[in-house]
């Protein structure tokens, strides 16, 4: 007798969002990125439908990193001080699908660029390469809530991802993505509750759920990677079981997480890629859509380990 | 929890008239109304009064499918009546309700195998009202088998163990409380559980109160459905968070708007 898989049906699913809006949308991008979509927890594609591939962006900065390791930036030595170039870069010799651009420079510590400044920079970007686009702010709120409205002025129509919005500061870049047709990170601090609550807050002022990415917080691994594994898993099972609040598909800083860890700093080499792979790949596990990724290496082990495994 | 709005029924006023006058807007925004405050599914029911039934059944299941497609729950003791309402269905249905008699199960199961209709037994027969829960759940077992025997599918059975009025049968309500617990372990898959609400405050002088206050209870007993008046804002509220207590939902500042949007 054949053996028969248990399966499990869920009546929620989670929500595609789409980011990048081509020419046929009234955008520029030369294709768009979807994402979530799940029909069952992560990785049972027998159990249910997982339509949309994990996606990752390379992420850049306005301003060349300053406590980058060498090994991270030795991939992109020419170019760390020219975001244009290093956008073109990652899309031309390192095939990036998408990109994230940090604006940190615009914080007071990092060169305090002006709101102009970095809406002239969005604008730039989007004219040299054709990638959907994530847009992140500098963690400052006040300057924050000065440059994600412009930038998102200066994107319109090319439905980007920007954010980040959180529960103290949210209606601000809520109300310029909501103006401009972009989608929105919503972001909780490893906290289930706040995530479901700035769910709430944010469709109550008119942007549709299916335009929400929520960044649960990750930790890397050996750094709390698990506490993340377990809010995700929690949500994730809320929103299969119906509940639309917290059906939004999942951004996971991985870079930024992984390259802190005093392991991947200051290991042997390439011990700072495995590291940021493995986070990544675990991250996936945990049922992420959209991995933020900083090493083209591990990029490249990331994407083999994702077509891996919607191949079969 | 599955939610079934009891306000479309001849008893009330406004219901009575607008059938005998066929006042198909009266009947839809009752409808939209409770849809709106929450009902999962509409409670369909003439009346006492009605002296055609077989004509109003179906008239009242046309009106209310014009404005939508949720569930109707056919609530008449005649199977003529739910036949013909079931005819004119459209939107999913269940059938409302069938007895532990033989000669009712015998017509209503392979009327609801016919229609796909789920369908609710009531612990009830010939003899009356049980009178404690062994006899409940004898009575209970009785439609379970015959659904079994029938092959109708359990999950789609909700059995009602008849909730009776706290100023009439106060020392049966906490055995109608466990009742509903011991229902669900007749089968594997197991039966659902549902009941009349509004009828454990019949004749009282604190109606809202003891219906939220009995809801809450039988929530916490693993009730999986309730016909109420979804309008009830407080037994509403009350019944999202008896669920919020048993982490049905996860917890959020605005869980009660949350609850909502799902």
């Amino acid at each position: 007798m054949a053996l028969q898989l248990m399966t499990e049906k869920w009546p929620g699913e989670v929500a595609v969002v789409t980011i990048g809006a081509t020419k046929e949308e009234k955008g520029t991008r030369s294709h768009t990125l979807k994402l979530g979509g799940e029909k069952s927890l992560p990785c049972l594609f027998r159990e249910g439908a997982l339509p949309h591939k994990t996606g990752i962006a390379f992420e850049i900065w306005d301003t060349a990193p300053l406590d980058w390791p060498d090994e991270l930036t030795r991939g992109y030595k020419d170019v760390l001080s020219d975001p244009v170039r290093w956008a073109e870069k990652c899309v031309k010799d390192y095939k990036a699908q998408s990109l994230c651009l940090r604006l940190q420079g615009a914080h007071q510590d990092y060169g305090n660029k002006s709101p102009e400044e970095e809406a002239q920079l969005v604008k730039k970007l989007l004219k040299s390469v054709g990638v959907p686009l994530v847009i992140l702010g500098c963690g400052d709120d006040a300057k924050d809530n000065l440059v994600l409205p412009a930038c998102s002025e200066a994107a319109k129509g090319e439905r980007c991802l920007i954010g980040p919005a959180a529960q103290d500061n949210y209606k601000t870049i809520v109300a310029s993505v909501l103006a401009d047709g972009h989608n929105i990170i919503a972001e909780s601090p490893i906290d289930l509750n706040i995530a479901k609550q700035l769910n709430v807050l944010i469709s109550d002022m008119g942007l549709a759920l299916e335009r929400i990415i929520m960044d649960p917080t990750i930790g890397a691994l050996g750094y709390g990677l698990e506490y993340a594994y377990s809010i995700m898993e929690r949500a994730r099972l809320a929103a299969l079981s119906g509940d639309k609040t917290l059906a939004c598909p999942f951004i996971c800083f991985v870079g930024q997480e992984a390259w802190r860890a005093k392991e991947a700093k200051a290991g042997t080499t390439e011990q700072g890629i495995i590291w940021e792979a493995l986070t990544a790949t675990a991250l996936i596990q945990a049922g992420a859509d959209l991995l933020v990724m900083r090493h083209p290496k591990a990029i490249e082990k990331v994407n083999k380990y994702i077509d891996n495994l919607y191949g079969r | 929890m599955f939610i079934i709005g009891e306000l479309i029924n001849g008893m009330y006023a406004n219901i009575g008239k607008a059938l005998k006058e066929r006042d198909k807007a009266e009947i839809q925004k009752c409808a939209l109304r409770q849809i709106e405050s929450g009902a999962d599914a509409l409670d369909i029911n003439c009346g006492p009064a009605s002296k055609q039934p077989l004509v109003d059944m179906p008239w009242l299941v046309e009106v209310v499918q014009e404005v939508t497609d949720k569930p109707l729950c056919l609530d008449s003791s005649r199977p003529q009546v739910i036949e013909a309402g079931l005819k004119a269905a459209k939107n999913k249905t269940v059938i409302n309700s069938v007895t532990a008699d033989s000669e009712k199960l015998d017509i209503i199961i392979p009327l609801a195998k016919q229609y796909s209709a789920q369908l609710i037994g009531i612990t009830i027969s010939k003899k009356g009202i049980p009178q404690n829960r062994d006899q409940r759940l004898e009575l209970a077992a009785t439609i379970v088998s015959a659904c079994v025997d029938k092959e109708f599918p359990v999950e789609d059975l909700y059995l009602d163990p008849i909730v009776l009025p706290v100023n009439v049968a106060q020392a049966q309500l906490k055995d109608i409380l466990e009742s509903i617990r011991e229902f669900k372990i007749i089968s594997e898959p197991s039966p659902k559980t549902t009941l009349g609400l509004s009828n454990v405050s019949q004749g009282t002088s604190a109606r809202g109160l003891i219906n939220r206050t009995f809801l809450t209870m039988a929530i916490a007993y693993g009730l999986d459905s309730a016909i109420l008046d979804p309008t009830d804002k407080e037994l509403m509220e009350a019944l999202i968070t008896a669920e919020l207590v048993l982490n049905k939902n996860i917890y959020c500042g605005s869980y009660l708007e949350a609850y909502r949007k799902k």
